[in-house]
Parts: C-alpha cells; structure tokens; sequence
C-alpha cells in the first residue's frame, strides 16, 4: 500500500474528501452569512437552524410527496428562502435601528425555537434520507474509492459559491448590492427599492442555508441539532476569514474543512477543536480576520 | 417640555415605599425554604447570581458574551473534581472553582477583547464550544454522565451542608454579598468608566484610557462570579454535567438578564426567577424547553426591549416626570 507521511494513501485521501465535503458546507454557510451582514448588518444567528429545516423540508418532501432529490433541490431553498422573507418582514425589519446586539438576540431565539420544534415533533434522533438513485456508486480512482454523492457534493457547493460570487462581484444586479452595503440612504434617491432589497436578500441567504441543508440530508443524518452543531463552527470560520470578502468566505470554509480532515489523520482527538485553535491563532496574529477589511 | 428633564434623575418611589420593598424581600428571602422546596431555591439563587455576574458585563459595559456556560460550567467541573476526588473541605473548593472560572474568564478575555461587536460575540460562542469539546472528551468529566455524589461537606467545619435548610442560608449569604459586591462595582468609578466604554468606545480611548484592559478586568470579575455560581450549584445538586458547559446555558442566562432589564441591579434577578421557573413548569409538561425559551426571547426582543423590571422602571419614571412638569407648569401661571 502507498504511504505518505506514514499514514496509507487512501486513509489520508479519505480524510481529506471528508474535510472537502465539511469544508463545502462550512463555505455555503459562511457565505449565505457573510450576504447577509454586508448588507443588513445583521448576524444570522438562526442560519444553521435554516439549514436543519433545509434538511427536513427536502426529508419531508421525500417522505410525505414523495418529492424526489432533484424537484427538491429547487422546491427546498424556495420553501426556505419564503420562510426566511416573512421572518424579515415581520419581525426583524422592526429592528434595523436599533443596538445590532437585538437582531442578534431575535435570530438566537429563532433558532432556539425551530430547533424545539423540530425536536418535539421529531425526537432528537436522527431520520436518514437515501441517496438518489442517479447519484449512487463509486468512481474508482485507483489509490481511493469515491463515492458518486460526495463528488457530486464538492463539485455543486463549489459551483454554488462561484455563481453566488460572480451574481454579486459582476452583474447590474450584484452592483446595486453592493452600493446599497456601502450607503443605502444614496441608493434608495436612485430609485432603488432598498427595503425590499433587504428582504430578498435575507431570503436568498437563509435559501442557500436551506440548499445546503437539502444537500447535506444525504450525508449526514437528519436530526434537530445538526444546525447548531455546525453553525458555531461556521461562526467560528467567519471570525478566521473575516466578512469583507465574498471569495475569502468560500476559501476558509475549504481550507478549514480540509485541515480538519487532516487533523483527524493526525492528531485524532484534537480534530474537534482544530477550527476554534485556528481562529485564536489568527486572533493573535491578525485580529481583523485573513481576508477582513475592518477596523 | 419633558426633554428638558430628560437627564434629571427623579426618585420613582417614596423612601419609605422603597425600604418598605427591601424589608419585604429580605422577609421573602429568609421565610422562602419554609413555604417552596429549599434546592429549588437554591438553583434560583445561583442564576440569579450568574445573571447578575453577566449583565455586569453584557449591562454596564456593553460585552455580549455568548461563551458563559464555558465559566459556569468549569467552575462545576473543578469544584466537583476537587471536592470529590481530591477530597478539599467545601470552602477550598469553591475557591478552586472561582479561580477556574476567572482563570477561563482572564484567557478568553485576552482573546475576544481583540475584535468589538458581533465579532466579541462570535468568538466567546467559539472559545466556549471548545471547551465544551475538550469536556467532552477530557476523562475526569465523566462523558455524559458528569461527576456524580459530588460531596457537599461542612462550612468551616461547623454547619453541615447536608442539611439543605442550612445549604439555602449559606448560599443566600454568598449570593447577597456577591449582589452587594456587583453594586459597589457598578456604582465605582471603574464601572462608570465600563458605562463610558459601551456608550463611546473609541470617547474613552481618546481621553488617554486602555479600554482593553478595563473589559479585560470586567470580564474576568464576570466570569469568576459566574464561576462562583457555577460551583455553588454543582454543591447544590452534587452534580456536574455537560449541560452546565453547553451553549444553551449561555444562552438561558442572557436570555434571564434580557427579560429581567439589561443594565439594571434587580432585571437579571427577576429574571432569573421567571426562567428557572420557565424550566420548573416545563419539566413535567412534555413541552421542549428550547422551543419556549426561545419563543419568549423572540418576544421580549420584539416587545419589551427593556425587560419587566427595566419597563417598570421606565412607566414610573415616566410618570413622575409628568407630574413634575405638570408642577413646574402650574407654578409658573400661579405666578402670574
């Protein structure tokens, strides 16, 4: 068998797919976050229970439609995204101007919320959700065995965040995004309907949240706390990379997915905490976080 | 008209009214254990003080830490591992478990202090997880088990801790003198420049003061009392868990200090009470407790900001100044 490092090949390959795979999620997370913030100033507490109601919706629409995987990769982030616009709407809007400490405090409470919810009515207990038949198998790579899902999981997350990215960095659209981050008041005297703005914005954020949740449900299991679990990991990466960048929150979410994989090759036990080390590492080094822009 | 009086501080109750509510909490205080089950009192006590241990940085200096459990929950941890296995006299271990917790305050104040904001918040959420894992995994906290039988032992040897009359009178004491502690902290002149630092950080900063150490010095008081807390109640229920480390904790206590008044003396108290009673009521109705903590978050952050108390604070200020310009509006045209 190939060795690197001591450790087999296909050991330390399997562990860096699997960081692949955390690192896509961290990266779809952070990123749905990080559109957010910039333009509402808004810190989504509630974005991993969006994600965990992303994976119960595409669970639920299997279960009771019969739905299949791919109508739900759409029908999900609709259903959450809509979710997400009337929690703008009629609550958080009210608390624009005001201390960001009560946004904060309202998505928290939020999140506590679904997550009661989803446990009352569900148990604490995970529910499985089979991969779709199109996706089954493995491709033989010669030195691992990589099964067709989680290729396909790398490959669309990846392309998710590079659309997501060229939609705000290069169209009309993504323009007026970003110059309503930079200053809303000169944006709405161009006729630009701000509020609204912000709304499809909180949607379309908290819709990729419910994406990647629609996508992890074949992963991992189906269960209540999957959102907090990873959200405060994600938070955790979003302090690393830092929120001025819409590219920097993809990369770090990669990069740390794949050290933590790599970790876990290595120095089994620590691989938990691999993530919240890195981050008071940079906090030491660079407070502003790798790609940050602030103060 | 009333703008004029806006920074005028004007006694909402009469002196009389005021030591009148004093006496009748301390009477509550003391006849409680005869009418309620005094181990309930207990865990009501030691919320109460880590919700005021919280609101001392969250209230009067304007932190958000999301990470408290981390202190609450370490300091259960190394009280229960010192009285237990090592076999220290009670007040030895409760010691232990304040500089634990103050110890845990002092690094991750050393760390979060560096970013402001939603970021301060983030990063003790973060560095409270990893302590949460590092319990998880660490063998002397037992798993999911925790550290049972935790012995409670003997005050200086002489009253016997057993006794959970005897326990609610000692943590009554502790607590009020740490309440006391919290005020003449809060009314200091270190904690009118913590007031300074929430209103205009970079204020304070220009008048030639190092902002970071007065948050570093509030936290780390923070996090020690909240570690007194911590191991008071590991005493208490002779138990350590990984539920006392977990961020529901840490969110249940800034949800007490919410609902109670941020940045008052007597909010997080109150509130401290109306959520373990939250949690009491619950237990036995098959509701889950998350999903009702965070249905009443959501609606004291849409509905009152201020909190109970913090919101009967502002009706009575409210109405006395009414009057007052009422009084100053009638003298005048008397004059006439």
């Amino acid at each position: 068998m190939t060795e690197l490092f001591g450790v087999p090949l296909a050991v330390l390959s399997g562990q860096v797919m699997i960081g692949l795979i955390n690192g896509s999620f961290y990266a779809l997370l952070s990123l749905g976050l990080a559109i957010i913030f910039g333009l509402l100033n808004v810190i989504n507490f509630a974005h991993g229970a969006f994600y965990m109601v992303g994976a119960f919706v595409s669970w639920g629409l299997l279960t009771y439609a019969g739905v299949g995987y791919w109508p739900s990769l759409v029908l999900t982030p609709l259903i959450v995204g809509a979710f997400g616009a009337v929690f703008e709407r009629t609550m958080l809007r009210r608390l624009y101007g005001l201390d960001h400490l009560f946004s904060l405090l309202l998505t928290f409470g939020l999140a506590l919320a679904l997550e009661g919810v989803f446990r009352w009515i569900y148990g604490a207990g995970g529910k499985s959700y089979p991969v779709p038949p199109s996706l089954q198998g493995v491709y033989n790579l010669g030195f691992m065995m990589l099964p067709v899902y989680r290729a396909w999981v790398i490959v669309a997350s990846l392309a998710i965040c590079l659309v997501a990215w060229v939609l705000i960095e290069k169209t009309p659209l993504g323009a007026r995004l970003r110059a309503a981050t930079e200053n809303p008041k000169l944006v709405t005297a161009f006729g630009i309907n701000v509020p609204l703005m912000l709304t499809l914005t909180y949607a379309a954020g908290v819709g990729l949240a419910g994406l990647a949740g629609a996508m992890a449900a074949p992963i991992y299991q189906v269960s209540p706390n999957m959102g907090s679990s990873l959200i405060v990991i994600v938070f955790a990466v979003v302090v690393i990379g830092g929120m001025g960048s819409i590219m920097g929150s993809i990369v770090t979410g990669l990069m740390l997915g794949v050290l933590e994989g790599l970790t876990k090759v290595f120095f089994p036990t620590a691989s938990a905490i691999t993530v919240f080390i890195v981050m008071i590492l940079v906090l030491l080094l660079r407070p502003a976080g790798l790609f940050g822009k602030d103060k | 008209m009333a703008h004029r009086y806006k920074d005028f501080r004007p006694r909402l109750v009469s002196d009389p009214m005021r030591y009148g509510l004093l006496a009748l909490a301390a009477v509550v205080a003391l006849a409680a254990p005869m009418a309620i089950f005094p181990l309930f009192l207990v865990k009501v006590l030691c919320f109460m003080l880590f919700a005021a241990a919280l609101n001392l940085v969250l209230g009067f200096a304007g932190l958000l830490s999301l990470g408290h459990a981390a202190f609450f929950g370490g300091a259960a941890y190394a009280f229960a591992q010192s009285a237990k296995v090592w076999g220290w006299p009670f007040e030895l271990s409760l010691l232990f478990g304040v500089v634990v917790g103050g110890g845990l305050g002092f690094v991750f104040g050393l760390i979060a202090i560096r970013r402001q904001g939603i970021y301060f918040t983030m990063i003790t959420l973060a560095l409270a997880q990893m302590i949460y894992f590092l319990a998880v995994q660490a063998p002397f906290t037992g798993g999911e088990d925790g550290i049972q039988n935790v012995p409670r032992g003997t005050l200086l040897g002489v009253l016997d801790l057993r006794d959970t009359h005897t326990l609610y009178y000692v943590v009554l004491a502790i607590v009020v003198i740490c309440l006391l502690l919290i005020r003449r902290t809060v009314h200091s002149p270190f904690g009118h420049i913590l007031g300074a630092i929430r209103e205009n950080e970079a204020r304070v900063t220009s008048l030639g003061l190092n902002v970071s150490r007065y948050k570093l010095l509030a936290f780390t008081l923070s996090a020690a009392l909240s570690g007194l807390a911590g191991a008071l109640k590991a005493s208490a229920f002779q138990l350590a868990t990984l539920t006392d480390v977990s961020w529901h904790i840490s969110g249940e206590v800034v949800l007490m200090v919410l609902i109670g008044g941020i940045g008052t003396l007597w909010g997080p108290l109150v509130g401290a009470i109306f959520v373990v009673m939250i949690g009491h009521f619950l237990a036995t109705s098959g509701l889950p407790v998350s999903l009702v903590i965070g249905v009443v978050f959501m609606a004291c952050v849409m509905l009152f900001r201020r909190g109970f108390y913090g919101e009967t604070v502002e009706y009575l200020r409210e109405r006395v100044l009414r009057d007052v310009s009422l009084r100053a509006t009638a003298g005048r045209e008397g004059q006439k």
